[in-house]
């Protein structure tokens, strides 16, 4: 168990930035998880943590240690790569016990561990087994023993589940979960799957470019976006988005003509400032065409997923998906009313897509910004 | 591309059985000549069936040239060769690849060229060296401080001598870098997580990975060093450190000799065993380390 945190940190190759000045912290035991797209410099900064990068400004330290001029071996971090880059020459107990025998720890002893190791993920049964006759479900536990048998401070998850197939994502996902709940180390999860970040996420950060974009919990980070890239980042299916300009009296938005209410508090103090709005396709709601405050829309195809369906609607050329209910049914090619509940509609500005009544964080990111 | 016609199968078969003629004939004269007398050796024309004088003619040569110590000699220089090629070979190539030095890329390279430099051209500077060791050593310290240093070493007649100037390889550091470069960065970095040194890294992991392509190594080079004639030939002049190959000059008859080519085809075929052998030991190993890695 330990806090890491991070300082202003910056990394770049040459010329080209690839992290602008980095500030997070994590508590000890935490498990965060830090999700964007790819580019965006989340594996150069988890690789920083573990020592594999050098660290070209700022500070790294972990449980109150600067650890930038450590050796990866003196950071008390293991780290689970994507491709699992197993030992191909030894057997599952050789690869779990690699670190043990490189500390010189007693024969006897590495084997009570490696034994102890082997039942926690469950591999009891595969210990002599080389990696090439293992699954790939079965090469992931070997990489994860081979990280939890040193007892690390901390473990660093690289993307490990990305080349599994979905079913085995899942159960990997779970396990890692019980796992963490079980030894309770601090851990720091790389990844660009949205579900596997809400899903594992004690703490969910998001970045993109270089940039912290946001970090709260994941419902914080759900339910109100910082930015507009987080709103469209979070949420399958993506947030709809459609350009507008709050009205003089900051108690409506336009959208194709009609009238859309908003929160008084949103629209306030913004009267009249150009706005990208966002709604998600599950708060979007259809009714009978000409219903009242509703923007009349034309239904272009309907995506059936068995316990609902998600409706492409078209509104003045835009497309707008609507997560809608197993019960509810939708024909091709009809029009039909599409509502935008006031309460869930979120207004980023145009010009730097912050949130609008995220008076506070403004500050902040207008920093994060204007390095990028 | 297969192809299933009778008549290209059959054309197929008889080129197959040119080239295999044109590789063994050789082989064949040697082994016939060997058991042939001196008269049936000389007869013209050349009587390719085998004669009666085998074993004769192969004790002849085994005392004349001396070829039990011989014998000794060449496998003793081959086999360290070979050795020290496949170590320094794995070192050089680890350095070129895991260590990010600026000067990599201009090290790699001039190890290249030296392949343009095999040892027929450098042989007298070779020479210079292998005889004064400490020869560029003392002129540099005689001309920087005026120091005049008694620095001797000689390498002439010795198995140092037989060794060391063979012993860089550019070939072998060319084939253990292109097979480390195909081993994913994470290995690398795993060992790293896992506390292992550079060291530790080179000798738990990347020795055992590239089995396949060591024994292939120390089937090409143990060849190489077991052919080698000029060196050996310039190197020694005690009878001590002669070489299988230096000896069987002795057994090749001169101007005013009887012509016994038997005598010389006997020794031929003792000195072609060894790496014969080895190949023949070592072959599945060669082929699969030149084809592909291990996975």
């Amino acid at each position: 168990m330990a806090e890491i945190s991070i300082k202003d940190v910056c990394k770049s190759y040459g010329r080209t930035q690839i992290l602008h000045g980095v500030d997070l912290n994590f508590r000890a035991g935490e498990f965060v998880v830090i999700l964007g797209p790819s580019g965006c410099g989340k594996s150069t900064l988890l690789r920083m943590i573990a020592g594999l990068e050098e660290i070209t400004g700022g500070e790294i330290s972990i449980d109150g240690v600067v650890v930038n001029e450590l050796e990866p071996r003196d950071r008390g971090c293991s780290m689970v790569f994507q491709n699992y880059a197993l030992y191909p020459h030894m057997n599952v107990a050789a690869n779990i016990g690699y670190a043990l025998k490189v500390a010189g720890v007693p024969r006897a002893e590495r084997t009570r561990r490696i034994v102890e190791t082997a039942r926690i993920v469950g591999l009891e049964e595969l210990l002599d087994r080389k990696p090439a006759e293992l699954s790939g479900g079965q090469r992931q536990r070997v990489a994860m023993g081979r990280a939890i048998i040193r007892e690390p401070k901390v473990f660093l998850f690289d993307e490990p589940l990305s080349n599994l197939d979905a079913k085995l994502r899942v159960q990997m996902r779970v396990e890692i979960r019980r796992l963490h709940k079980r030894l309770s180390a601090t851990s720091v999860f790389v990844t660009h799957d949205q579900v596997e970040a809400m899903t594992l996420a004690d703490k969910l950060i998001v970045m993109n470019k270089g940039n912290v974009e946001q970090v709260g919990t994941p419902l914080e980070i759900y339910q109100r976006p910082r930015t507009r890239f987080v709103g469209s980042f979070i949420g399958s299916p993506a947030m709809n988005f459609f350009d507008s300009t709050v009205a003089p009296g900051g108690d409506f938005v336009l959208l194709d003509g009609i009238r859309l209410a908003i929160d008084p508090a949103l629209g306030g103090d913004n009267a009249g400032s150009a706005v990208s709005a966002g709604i998600r396709p599950e708060h979007c709601r259809l009714v009978a065409a000409g219903t009242a405050s509703s923007v009349p829309a034309t239904v272009d195809f309907v995506e059936e997923l068995g316990s609902g369906r998600i409706v492409h609607v078209e509104i003045d050329g835009r497309d707008f998906a609507v997560a809608m209910d197993e019960g509810q049914l939708v024909e091709a090619g009809t029009t039909v009313g599409l509502q935008l509940p006031a309460a869930h509609i979120h207004l980023f500005s145009l010009q730097t897509g912050l949130r609008l009544d995220d008076v506070p964080a403004v500050k902040r990111t207008i920093k994060t910004t204007v390095a990028a | 591309m297969i192809e299933r016609t009778p008549v290209l199968n059959a054309v197929t078969y008889f080129i197959m059985c040119l080239g295999l003629l044109v590789i063994l004939g050789p082989f064949w004269m040697i082994f016939a000549a060997s058991t042939q007398s001196l008269a049936q050796v000389n007869a013209v024309p050349f009587n390719f069936t085998p004669g009666a004088d085998f074993l004769h003619n192969l004790q002849e040569a085994w005392h004349r040239a001396n070829l039990g110590p011989a014998l000794l000699n060449s496998l003793i220089t081959s086999l360290l060769v070979m050795t020290g090629k496949i170590v320094l070979a794995a070192l050089s190539a680890f350095a070129i690849v895991y260590f990010r030095s600026p000067l990599r890329h201009v090290f790699f390279w001039m190890v290249f060229l030296t392949l343009m430099l095999p040892l027929e051209v450098r042989v007298i500077p070779t020479y210079n060296i292998a005889a004064d060791v400490f020869e560029p050593v003392r002129w540099l310290i005689q001309t920087l401080t005026g120091i005049e240093l008694s620095l001797q070493w000689n390498l002439l007649n010795s198995y140092s001598g037989l060794v060391l100037p063979l012993i860089a390889t550019a070939t072998g550091t060319f084939l253990y870098r292109q097979f480390y470069m195909t081993l994913p960065d994470e290995l690398a970095e795993a060992a790293k997580m896992d506390g292992a040194r550079p060291l530790r890294f080179f000798i738990d992991i990347l020795l055992p990975l590239s089995r396949t392509n060591m024994l292939a190594l120390a089937t090409i080079m143990f060849v190489y060093a077991w052919n080698q004639y000029l060196w050996p030939k310039l190197m020694t002049t005690e009878v001590d450190y002669q070489t299988a190959m230096v000896a069987m000059r002795t057994l090749v008859p001169s101007v005013n000799s009887l012509p016994e080519w038997n005598i010389s085809m006997a020794g031929a075929l003792i000195i072609m065993a060894p790496p014969l052998i080895v190949v023949a030991v070592l072959q599945r190993w060669f082929i699969r380390g030149l084809v592909s890695a291990e996975k």
